[in-house]
This record gives C-alpha cells, structure tokens and sequence, in this order.
C-alpha cells in the first residue's frame, strides 16, 4: 500500500489536521481519529488510544509525536518524516507570518471574535472524541477500567502529569493480566 | 553562530518538554527570554497568547515566530527543525518498539490499562477548555453565553450528525464573530 498516492494523502490529512489544531494539542486526537480511523481505516480504535498514550508520554508536543506515530504506522521511517513536515509547516508558516505584524494581529477584534468562537467548537469535539473512546473502553465490560477511567480523570483534574499516570496504568494493566492468566490457568487445571 | 544557537535551543526545548503545551512554557521561557533575551517578558507573553490563537503547538509556534525574530525564514525554520528533531528520534524508535512487542501478552496488558489513562486525560483537558471558554475572565466574571450556547450547539450535532469536526470548529468561528459582534454593537 505504500505508493506515491498514499504518501500524499497522508503529507495532505496532516497538513489539514494541523492547520486546525486549536486550542492545545489534545484537539488532533479526534481530528485524526475522523481521518485515520473512520475515513480511510487505516488504525483501529484501540490503536488510535494506544498511540495517544505514546505521544503524550514522549517528550515534545503532542500533535507532532501522534503525526510521528500514525505517519511511521501507515508508510514506515518516511511516512513519519512526512506527516511531521505535514504537520510543522502549517503553524511555522502562520507564526512566521505573524511574527511581521503580530502587533495588529493581538489587537485585532475580528480575530480574537472567531477565536472565542472556535474555542467553544474545540471544547464540543474534544468532549465527542472522549465519549467514542470511552464507550469502546464500556464495551469490554470490564469494571476496573471504568474506575482507572474515574480516578485518572480526578488525579488529572488536580494536576497529577501525564508520565507518573501513564506509567502507573501500564503497570496495573499488567499486573492484571498476570491475574487472569494465574485464574485461567486454575480453572483448566 | 546564531543558527546554531537556535537550533540548539529549541532542540533542549524539544527534548525536555513532557507532559505537552503549558508544562513546555517555563522551559521556552528560561532559554528564550532569560538565557538568550531573543524576546523582551512582554514579547513572551504576546507569543502565549497567539499561541492560543492559532493552530498549533505552543513549543513550534515560539520557534517558528523567535527564529523569525532573529533571523528570518532561515532562522524560523532552523528553530522549528530543532524543536521537533528530538521526537522525531525518539517517538519512532517508540512507534517500532509498540509495533515489534504489542502482541506480546504482558504488553497487551500495559496498553489495556493505558486507555482508561488516555480517555481521562483527554477528558480532563477537555473540563480545563470548557472552564476556560465558558467563564473566561473567571468564577467572579459573568458567563460567557454565546461559547455556552455555541458548545452545546457544537456537542449535540457532534454526536447526532458525526460531521467532520473541522466544519464543527470553523462554524463555530464564524457564529462567534457574528454573534459577539451583534452582542458589541447592542452594548456599545
């Protein structure tokens, strides 16, 4: 599958993806999510979490770690190098632009209009990407991530980082497996 | 050399910013503003706020607009290469070891458990957000109607029309500026 064609479609999802990254990094995940995952099925949902954990455990921003991931995911080495350039050039541009007049752009009415504006539509597709992934995570019916789920949300909420819950949650997520295989292995005996 | 010390810079910055956006500020601040003086306090906290603005992350956007600064178009993007030269190391060598070992059982496990992490995170970013577009001058200042309004809007055809979420958020720009201009025009 890796031909010219894709490698362009993917330089040009995550030209797009960035150039509409308002508002934090986190807006990418469901950006990306519509595109990679329900537009052209190139990574699973369970994928696109797991690749979210990465890029948000990883030093560096967010939206470029996810393009780094999905990029080397879909086309290799190169697919990575190109989604990072897809996704670097569009605020590199707009910055370096601003950075001639960016006295005129602060002050500017219109613009912080659209921004507010925008900023209430980031907040609505961040909370639909948390819903989609939260009811992939109901449908294994498994109780012990609905409460990892709750207490990760309250220990973020207070301004517990990233590393120290991801590196916790990896550990209680072997811990259980060790758990169930110990169980199926009495049960067969 | 001034390119060099740029690339340098935001190489550190690159390589030492855990935990994404604001966690990176006090670092881009330390070699930006004080080990440097590329940009004045004030020019710094300008930087923030069209950080907030625009799209992307905070540590490209500093890069491409210091490397702007100091040295145009080559500066920006020897600043912007150096800020990303260090995940694009270690995240692929990331990407590999998820692809080589996922399917070992104990790794299966440790990325169970990192999904409920994920959802909460990205759900407790989400609270922070909407505290911020809703009540924006804080819990004193009066709620802000229009973004209260034009998030729920956004949430429920989010959720009932699944439409691309880029249409979502450039609609919900273009009601903003005609909404606060109306606002604008009845107050003042």
């Amino acid at each position: 599958m890796r031909d010219g064609k894709m490698l362009g479609v993917l330089f040009f999802s995550s030209l797009k993806l960035s150039a509409f990254t308002f508002g934090g990094g986190y807006v990418i995940i469901p950006l990306m999510r519509k595109t990679f995952v329900e537009k052209y099925h190139w990574l699973s949902e369970n994928e696109m979490m797991d690749l979210t954990a990465i890029a948000q455990s990883a030093p560096g921003a967010i939206a470029v770690n996810a393009a780094i991931l999905v990029g080397y995911r879909i086309a290799g080495v190169v697919g990575a190098l190109i989604t990072v350039l897809g996704t670097v050039l569009p605020p590199m541009v707009i910055l370096s632009v601003i950075s001639l007049f960016y006295e005129a752009f602060r002050s500017n009415l219109a613009v912080s209009m659209v921004m507010q504006g925008m900023a209430a539509g980031v907040v609505a597709v961040i909370f639909d990407v948390v819903l989609v992934m939260a009811q992939t995570l109901w449908q294994q019916r498994r109780a012990i991530w609905m409460v990892l789920l709750a207490v990760c949300f309250v220990a973020s909420m207070l301004g517990v980082g990233a590393a120290p819950l991801v590196l916790a949650c990896g550990c209680i997520g072997m811990v259980d497996t060790l758990r169930l295989r110990k169980e199926r292995g009495k049960e067969s005996k | 050399m001034i390119y060099w010390q740029l690339f340098v810079s935001f190489f550190q910055i690159g390589l030492f910013s855990f935990g994404g956006g604001y966690a990176a500020m006090p670092l881009i601040r330390q070699q930006v503003v004080e080990l440097h003086s590329w940009l004045t306090p004030t020019q710094f906290t300008d930087i923030v706020t069209i950080s907030q603005m625009t799209p992307g992350p905070i540590a490209v956007n500093s890069a491409s607009f210091v490397g702007m600064q100091i040295a145009g178009i080559p500066g920006s993007v020897v600043a912007t290469l150096g800020c990303v030269a260090p995940a694009c190391v270690i995240v692929t060598v990331l990407a590999w070891l998820y692809y080589r070992y996922r399917s070992l059982k104990l790794m299966q496990g440790a990325l169970a458990g990192l999904r409920p992490a994920v959802v909460a995170m990205i759900a407790s970013a989400g609270v922070s957000l909407l505290v911020q577009a809703v009540l924006p001058g804080g819990l004193e200042q009066n709620v802000d109607w229009v973004a209260t309004i034009l998030f729920a809007a956004a949430f429920a055809v989010m959720r009932w029309k699944k439409p691309n979420p880029i249409v979502v958020m450039v609609s919900c720009g273009a009601a903003g500026l005609v909404c606060y201009s109306l606002l604008g025009m009845f107050a003042g």
